[in-house]
Order: structure tokens, then C-alpha cells, then sequence
């Protein structure tokens, strides 16, 4: 593939997207869907072949905070080989900073009419709103919260688990305790986030009432606006020169911190910029499907996640975002039409990926054997050898 | 029978002496002993036996008069008689029940519903009609009848033949202590001849003598028989007369022993709180150590992530409700010999299943435990649907065996149920065998050599990928063993594997990769540790600051508590 960074000497970021023949597609789709989806679903009328109704619009809005939370999982699995099974914990901490402000927005229109607490603190005969409550009436705050919370945990988490060299299945493991604890934490009534029923019920975002169609399509936008940037970001990140190092990192770990490297920032830099994005798609998920409760935390949902990554391509970027989407259509599909075959499906794809699809769907495609990913191909190739076959 | 009471309390110098002492000094209390038992010495001449049937109907009509003194007489009449069928009618009289047929002038207890009252007979206990509210009428009851009537109750199952009932009027007045029970008391402590009711008799006897005590000398004695006891019971006791000695004007020397009573008690207690805590401790450390050494052993020898682990459970569980269905027919449901023939059954069911698994998907995913991780997890959806379309989502009912059901109780608040006692010992044989076949088996010889060095035990001719195969079996049968056990304490349904999953999961990362040991003292401290934090911060609490401080240990020492050293460890 050419150059087109030494070809034209354009400036980086604009280099390193000419490189990118899938991200440039990735872009495209969104800026395209960005446009026509709610165009097609606010102009048209419902008769046209070409409408596209309100609920798709949701839906698919569900599909790109999914794809988001997807990349945010690449990043940290396909390009440092962190396994994170907790990265629900961070989308759902995201979603709840949100689902506290929606929850402020209501105001006295709950069934109980409080102006100040919401219907389950007043169920719950609570008389004051708690102190962590504070500023998620105001947009801004929660929008900050979404990304600062999620961030914070995996700054704070990251920090202790790669200093002292947590590493493989043991982090893996460990992430799934944070999140466990966290759905169990989450599921008590006294913590104040509305125990088993979650917060729900939200009727209105920045004055604008979620039910409409032009929020709906807002919120789409946003979800397509974000999942760009963020892509941009993530993209950004692996293909400057901490890239190159977190790669490295990846596929020797002991040879990257003998050269002199600080091993573990790099990789708590990745880790909360990765949270900060799983926040992010929290906090665009919980308007668009109307409700957030503790079964996000559930390691189960995690695990999802990560079989996203595998089968769209791990390593990639725009694998992570096209997986989410086959999976979570897969999803919607199978639970609709058979839903005793789902986890048939979702369990054998598992197998499959592993076994006969290790560079994910867009590994198989041949133009997108990319550099990028032969080096992944090449490094694994070479570390089999040289543990002589197994172990 | 009724002789024999008689002249055992005549004898008793104990009754004697009440006797004189409440002629000396008439009070009310003693007024009613003495009227308690001239009722007693008079009836049991009288009726040597029960009553017969027509006798009772006889007693019982004369409940049908006006005066209470009257009523008071029948009542203590019967009550004195000892008849199984006197308890009923009296409870019903004290509950508003009893009515008279103003046809015939029987004696019926009532069930009202709606309007229409159902007729009772009392000697038959059967059903004989029914009417309005006009066609009967009340046998009233006021306050002092009521108080009679509680009195004769308790006096009937104080003195009733069966030890159970006796005993549990016992307890009963030991958690009512109401003063006016004691003369009642004294009488029964004077006929009672089984050695451990008597002692039950002494130290209620000994709660009530505190408060109503006449005496320094009474309350002191009193104190002295509550302070050998050791129940949450006799702290309550202790504790509310201390607290109320102030204001009920209690001699310093009595509140002081109380004070010491109470602070032995509660020593005492706390020390059997902590040994109940520890054995709830081991209790689920046990549970928790079957989960996961199945899980140790395919992890810790092989470095695979088997999150089908929990499944493998699962399968153990209902390979149990199907040895039990199988064998339904031809042995009695709950036999224990349908759990003895399961405990096979589980390990080959299980461990095929994790050959299986081993041979189609783990081998060709060998040192990339990432991927192994991924791929088990697709196998235990695939085996939890599989479940969930064959026996369907609801729980499946597993039978227990009768030697597994039960508990011992002991006083002093501590309850050991016998299936966690049988698991626990099950969980120390499971262990044991494991470690057995590790130690002195070619096999295990095999296994261990793979495990510290692949290439070199490779290379001296065990054949690696068979021992792979074999050790992932060994780990999912004793998983599928743990399933049994399991299946008597748990839910048998498709999500079983999933409670126990994350659970081993710590215990093996907690007790270090390849190291049986490791994981037998991490399964016991968490369980131990867990048990230790509930009574402070409650169940989810608890399992939530484990859960953290777990993850904060394994920054103290990334592979465990007994880590593997060497080369080995890295690859």
C-alpha cells in the first residue's frame, strides 16, 4: 500500500486516514448515516420504501454505543493485550452518570411528585438527596462524571494491578471481580442508585423529550459523532509512537520493559482512555434504550464484549465496530425469531472465532490483510515456535 | 400411673414445705398453689384414668353457668384430669370459641365463617352441624377466666405424658417468664423424672426466681444456676435484670453477681459465636474448595482457563437427578444409595464431557490462554442452552437422603446441619483422593512432570497431549463430583455452574496455580473470611469487600499465595 504520508506530506492525522482504507470506510458509513438516517426518518413520510422508522433509529443508535464500547475493547486487547472482562463496569458507570441526570431532569412530574428526589428514594423514605447526587442536575456535570467516573475507576484500578505486573488471565480475572463487585455493590437499595429496578422512567434530555423523534434522531447523531471521534482518537493513538511501544508491549511484555520503557503507563494510559470511552458509550446508551440497572455490570455482558472484538477482528479498530454490529444484530435477531437457539449461536460463535477465525471477519476478507495485521499474524506465529508448540 | 404421681408428691419434702410456707404467710400466689393443688389431691382420686366420654361431656357442661368461681372449679377440674381432649376445649374457650347448643344443651367449640358457625363435638373432635348465631350461645369468658384458662393450659402440657410437649411447655415458659408460672413450675419439677427436662425445669425455674425472687439468698442461688448456662437466652435474662436494677431496688450484692453472671455469659458466647462463625467458615470454604479444585487442577497443570468449569458442576448436578430418577422406581426416593452410585456417575459423566471438550477445542488453542479463556466460555453457553433445552429452565428437585437431613442444635445457639457436615467431610475425602492420586499414581507422577516442565517430560516419553487430555478429564469429573454435593445444598438448575464460577475462580487465583495446598487454604480463608464479615456487614457487603480485598492481595503477590517458581511459570 502506498504511503500517502510521504507521498503528499500531509499533516499526521490526515496521513495516517489516507493509511487507513477501513477507517476510512468506518468514516464514511458513520458521516453518511449521520446524514441520511434521520433525514430519511424526520423528512419522509412513513409510507416512502425509503423511511426508516423511529424505532430502527433507536436501535441502530443502540448498535453504534455497542460499537463504541467494542473499540474501547480493541484498544486495550488488540493493541496491549489487556483482556479486560470488566469493561461493562465502565460502560455502565457512564450510563448511570447519565441515568442520574435523566433521572434529575424528571423533577416533581414522578409518581411522587418530589421535586427534588427521585421516585425511589422517596419509596425508600429517604429525606435528602445523598451527597454523590449533588450537580447531576446540571448537563455538563454528568457529561464530565460519565467520562470522569469510568476514568477514575480504571486510573485507580489500572494503576495498582499493572505496577505489580497483573498480567494475562490473572487481570482478566481480576477485572471480573471489579465488575462482580460492582453488580453486587450496585444491587443494594442503600447505595442510592435505585438497587435492582436501575433508574428509569427518564422523560426528557436538555428539555427535549426523549420519546420524540427528532431526540431520538439527535441522539443517533451524537452516537455516530462520537463513535467517529473517539475512532480518530483510538487510531491516533496506535499509530503514533506510544503505538508502537503499546504494540510492542503486546507481544513482549518482559523485552519492552528491559529496553527501558515504564511498562505500566503506557498501559494504564491506554486502560483509562479505553474507560473514558466505554463511559462515553454508556452515557449515549442509557437515553437511547431508557433505562440502566445493575444487570450491566454482569461479567456475562463483558464477556460479550470481547467476543465482539474477536469476531469482527481484534487489532483493527473498525473489526471491533463492525463486529459489534453482526453480533448484536445476530442477537436481535436469534432472541426474536428462536430464542432458545441464541446462545447456541452466541456460544458456538465463541468456538468458531477461536478456533478457525483468529483474525476475525476482516481478517478473512484478503484486502484487508493489512501490514498491521500481518505483523499480529507473524509475532504469534513466532512466539508458538518458540515455545516449542504448546505451553 | 395417676397413684404413683400422688404418692411421689406427697413425699417430695420439697412440695411439703411450699405447703407450710404458704400457710405461714397467705398471699395471693400461694393461696392459688394451695388451691392448685387441693384441686390436684382431690382429683386424682377421683378419676384414676382419663375421662371416659361421657364423663368429659359431663365436665364440660358445667362450664354452663353463670359464675366465673363455678367455672373457675371445672376448669381446674379438668384441667387437673390429663385428658388429651381438655386442651382443646379449653383453648377454645379462651379464644371465644366454645358455645353452647341451646337445642340439647351440648357443649361444642365453633369455627365461625361468615355468619354461619360450624359445630365441633368435643369428645369426637369431628364435625356435627352447623347454624346461626340464635341457635347457640357463648360460654363468656373475663379477664380472671382468661388467666385461669392460660394457667390450666400450660398446667396440661406441663403434665402431659409426652416428653416433647412437656419440654416444649418448658421452653415456652422459659421465653413468657411470667412470675405467676412459678408455683405451676415447682409442682412439675416435683414429678418430672427425666434427668435433662429437670435441668431445662431448674434454669427456668432459676429465670423467673431472679425477678420474683423473694430473698437475697434466692435470687443469689438463682444467679448461680443462670450463670452455668451458656445460651443467648439467659444473657437476655441477665441483661434486662441488670438493667433494671436500679429501678426495681435490688440488693448491690445481687446486681454485682448478676454483673459477673452476665460478663461470664457473654464471654462464654462470644466464644461460641466465633466458634460458629469459624465452622460456617469452614462450611462454605468446603462448598467452595469443591468448586474450585477441579478447577485448580486444570489451571494449575495446564494453564487452561476452563470457564466451562461451572458447567461441568451443572452436568455433575443433574447427572444426580437423573441417577435418582433412573433408580426411582427400584429404590426409595432420597435412598443413599442412589447418591453412592451418582458420585461415579458425575466423575465419568463429567470427565467425558472435558475429554470431549479437550480433544475438539482446548488442544488446538494450547498457549494462548486468552483464546482458551474465550472459547471455554462459548462452551459453557453452549452446554448451559443445551441443559436449559433438554430439562427445561425451571430447578430440578434432587432428593436427600435421610442421614443427610437434620441438624444437632446445640443451647447455646449453634446449629450444625448434618449436609453441610457431610460435605465438609466429603470435600476433605475429594481432596484427600486427589492428593493420593498426584502423590502415588503413575498417572499422577505423569501430571506432575508436565506440569514443572512440558518439553522435558515431553521428551522423556510421556505423551504430553494424552496426559492433557486425561488431566482436563480428571479436573471436570471432580468437578462433576462437586456437583453431588452441590446439588444438596443448591438450586439444580442450568444457571448452577454460573453461582460457583467467579467464586473458584478466586479461590484458585487466591491459593496460587499448581499448588493442591494453595487451593485448600484459599477456599478456607475466603469462606472463613467471608462468614467472620457477614454478622458486621451483612451478606452482599461482605462478599463485596472479599471480592476487593482479593483484588487488592493479588497486587501483593501477583500469582498467589503459593506460586510456582522458576522458568516454567513465565512461558
Amino acid at each position: 500500500m502506498t504511503d500517502y504520508r510521504q507521498k503528499y506530506q500531509m499533516t499526521p492525522v490526515i496521513g495516517w486516514l489516507m493509511n487507513d482504507r477501513g477507517g476510512m470506510i468506518l468514516l464514511g458509513i458513520l458521516i453518511a448515516a449521520a446524514i441520511l438516517v434521520p433525514a430519511s426518518n424526520l423528512l419522509l413520510p412513513e409510507s416512502s420504501a425509503f423511511h426508516v422508522p423511529t424505532w430502527m433509529v433507536s436501535l441502530l443508535g443502540k448498535y453504534l454505543c455497542y460499537a463504541l464500547l467494542a473499540l474501547s475493547v480493541d484498544l486495550i486487547w488488540g493493541f496491549c493485550g489487556i483482556l479486560s472482562l470488566g469493561h461493562g463496569a465502565f460502560f455502565a458507570l457512564g450510563g448511570y452518570a447519565m441515568g442520574m441526570y435523566l433521572m434529575r431532569q424528571i423533577g416533581d412530574r414522578g409518581v411522587y411528585g418530589d421535586p427534588i428526589l427521585p421516585d425511589f428514594m422517596v419509596f425508600l423514605n429517604w429525606q435528602e438527596l445523598p451527597w454523590y447526587w449533588y450537580g447531576f442536575d446540571m448537563f455538563w456535570f454528568a457529561i464530565v462524571m460519565a467520562m470522569f467516573v469510568p476514568g477514575l475507576l480504571a486510573f485507580v484500578f489500572g494503576f495498582l494491578a499493572f505496577r505489580s505486573r497483573v498480567t494475562g488471565v490473572y487481570l482478566s480475572i481480576i477485572t471480573q471481580a471489579m465488575t462482580y463487585a460492582l453488580l453486587l455493590a450496585f444491587f443494594r437499595n442503600d447505595m442510592g442508585f435505585g438497587g435492582n429496578n436501575g433508574l428509569t422512567d427518564f422523560k426528557d434530555l436538555l428539555g427535549y423529550s426523549l420519546q420524540s423523534d427528532g431526540t431520538r434522531a439527535g441522539l443517533f447523531v451524537a452516537s455516530c459523532v462520537f463513535l467517529g471521534i473517539c475512532y480518530t482518537v483510538a487510531r491516533g493513538i496506535t499509530q503514533s509512537r506510544l503505538g508502537k511501544v503499546l504494540i510492542a508491549i503486546r507481544d513482549a511484555e518482559s523485552r519492552v520493559r528491559f529496553t527501558g520503557y515504564r511498562v505500566e503507563y503506557y498501559k494504564l494510559f491506554v486502560f483509562t482512555v479505553s474507560a473514558v470511552m466505554a463511559g462515553i458509550a454508556g452515557a449515549l446508551y442509557v437515553p437511547q434504550v431508557g433505562i440502566i440497572n445493575p444487570g450491566e455490570f454482569a461479567p456475562a455482558l463483558s464477556i460479550e464484549i470481547v467476543i465482539w472484538v474477536a469476531v469482527g477482528g481484534r487489532g483493527t479498530l473498525y473489526g471491533a465496530v463492525l463486529g459489534a454490529f453482526i453480533v448484536n444484530y445476530a442477537k436481535t435477531f436469534f432472541t426474536g425469531a428462536m430464542p432458545d437457539f441464541w446462545l447456541f449461536f452466541l456460544g458456538g460463535l465463541f468456538i468458531a472465532v477461536t478456533l478457525f477465525l483468529p483474525k476475525g471477519v476482516i481478517g478473512a476478507i484478503p484486502a484487508f490483510g493489512s501490514a498491521d495485521r500481518q505483523s499480529i499474524i507473524t509475532t504469534w506465529r513466532k512466539r508458538r515456535a518458540n515455545q516449542g508448540g504448546k505451553a | 400411673m395417676r397413684n404413683d404421681m400422688f404418692s411421689m408428691l406427697r413425699r417430695s419434702p420439697f412440695c411439703l414445705q411450699e405447703v407450710r410456707k404458704s400457710g405461714s404467710r397467705p398471699g395471693n400466689l400461694w393461696g392459688a398453689v394451695l388451691a392448685c393443688l387441693l384441686v390436684i389431691f382431690m382429683a386424682v382420686p377421683d378419676t384414676a384414668m382419663a375421662y371416659s366420654d361421657e364423663e368429659l361431656r359431663n365436665v364440660a357442661e358445667g362450664l354452663n353457668v353463670k359464675s366465673s368461681t363455678k367455672k373457675i372449679e371445672v376448669i381446674e377440674e379438668m384441667a387437673a384430669d390429663g385428658d388429651p381432649r381438655v386442651a382443646p376445649i379449653l383453648r377454645a374457650m379462651l379464644e371465644g370459641d366454645l358455645y353452647v347448643r341451646d337445642s340439647d344443651e351440648h357443649v361444642v367449640i365453633t369455627r365461625k365463617q361468615g355468619k354461619v358457625y360450624t359445630h365441633i363435638d368435643i369428645v369426637s373432635g369431628e364435625e356435627v352441624g352447623e347454624s346461626g348465631s340464635k341457635e347457640i350461645s357463648k360460654i363468656k369468658v373475663n379477664n380472671r377466666l382468661r388467666g385461669v384458662l392460660r394457667d390450666a393450659l400450660a398446667t396440661l402440657n406441663l403434665f402431659s405424658p409426652d416428653l416433647a410437649v412437656r419440654s416444649n411447655a418448658v421452653e415456652q415458659i422459659m421465653d413468657a417468664r411470667d412470675p405467676a408460672m412459678l408455683p405451676l413450675l415447682l409442682r412439675a419439677i416435683d414429678r418430672e423424672e427425666d434427668e435433662t427436662l429437670l435441668a431445662r425445669m431448674e434454669l427456668a425455674r432459676a429465670t423467673m426466681a431472679l425477678a420474683a425472687g423473694e430473698t437475697t439468698e434466692e435470687r443469689l442461688s438463682a444467679i448461680e444456676v443462670l450463670a452455668s448456662e451458656t445460651t443467648p437466652q439467659i444473657r437476655a435474662v441477665l441483661s434486662q435484670f441488670v438493667a433494671s436494677a436500679e429501678a426495681e431496688g435490688y440488693e448491690p450484692e445481687v446486681v454485682a453477681a448478676a454483673e459477673d453472671a452476665l460478663e461470664s455469659v457473654e464471654g462464654r458466647l462470644s466464644t461460641w459465636q466465633t466458634v460458629g462463625d469459624v465452622y460456617r467458615g469452614i462450611s462454605l470454604g468446603s462448598v467452595l474448595l469443591l468448586a474450585a479444585v477441579g478447577l485448580a487442577i486444570t489451571f494449575g497443570v495446564m494453564g487452561v482457563i476452563n470457564m466451562a468449569h461451572g458447567e461441568m458442576i451443572m452436568i455433575g448436578a443433574y447427572t444426580t437427578f437423573m441417577v435418582q430418577q433412573a433408580l426411582g422406581s427400584i429404590l426409595p426416593s432420597g435412598s443413599a444409595w442412589s447418591l453412592a452410585i451418582s458420585v461415579p456417575a458425575a466423575f465419568l459423566v463429567a470427565g467425558a464431557v472435558g475429554v470431549v471438550i479437550e480433544r475438539c477445542v482446548i488442544r488446538f488453542l494450547y498457549g494462548r490462554p486468552l483464546e482458551t479463556l474465550l472459547a471455554t466460555w462459548g462452551v459453557s453457553l453452549v452446554l448451559q442452552q443445551g441443559i436449559r433445552t433438554i430439562f427445561g429452565a425451571t430447578n430440578q428437585q434432587v432428593m436427600a437422603p435421610d442421614f443427610m437431613s437434620g441438624a444437632v442444635e446445640f443451647s447455646t445457639g449453634l446449629v450444625l446441619t448434618y449436609n453441610r457436615l457431610w460435605i465438609i467431610l466429603f470435600s476433605v475425602i475429594v481432596v484427600a483422593g486427589i492428593a493420593a492420586v498426584l502423590r502415588y499414581t503413575a498417572f499422577g507422577l505423569q501430571m506432575r512432570a508436565v506440569t514443572q516442565n512440558r518439553r522435558m517430560a515431553g521428551s522423556v516419553g510421556i505423551r504430553t497431549g494424552y496426559v492433557d487430555a486425561l488431566t482436563f478429564g480428571l479436573g471436570s469429573g471432580i468437578a462433576g463430583i462437586a456437583g453431588v454435593a452441590l446439588s444438596q445444598i443448591s438450586n439444580v438448575s442450568p444457571n448452577l455452574g454460573q453461582t460457583y464460577i467467579i467464586d473458584s475462580f478466586m479461590v484458585v487465583v487466591f491459593g496460587g496455580v499448581g499448588n493442591l495446598w494453595g487451593t485448600v487454604l484459599g477456599a478456607f480463608s475466603l469462606g472463613i473470611v467471608n462468614k467472620f464479615l457477614e454478622p458486621v456487614a451483612g451478606a452482599v457487603l461482605a462478599k463485596i469487600f472479599v471480592l476487593i480485598a482479593l483484588i487488592l492481595f493479588i497486587q501483593k503477590r501477583p500469582k498467589g499465595l503459593f506460586a510456582l517458581k522458576g522458568r516454567a511459570v513465565e512461558a
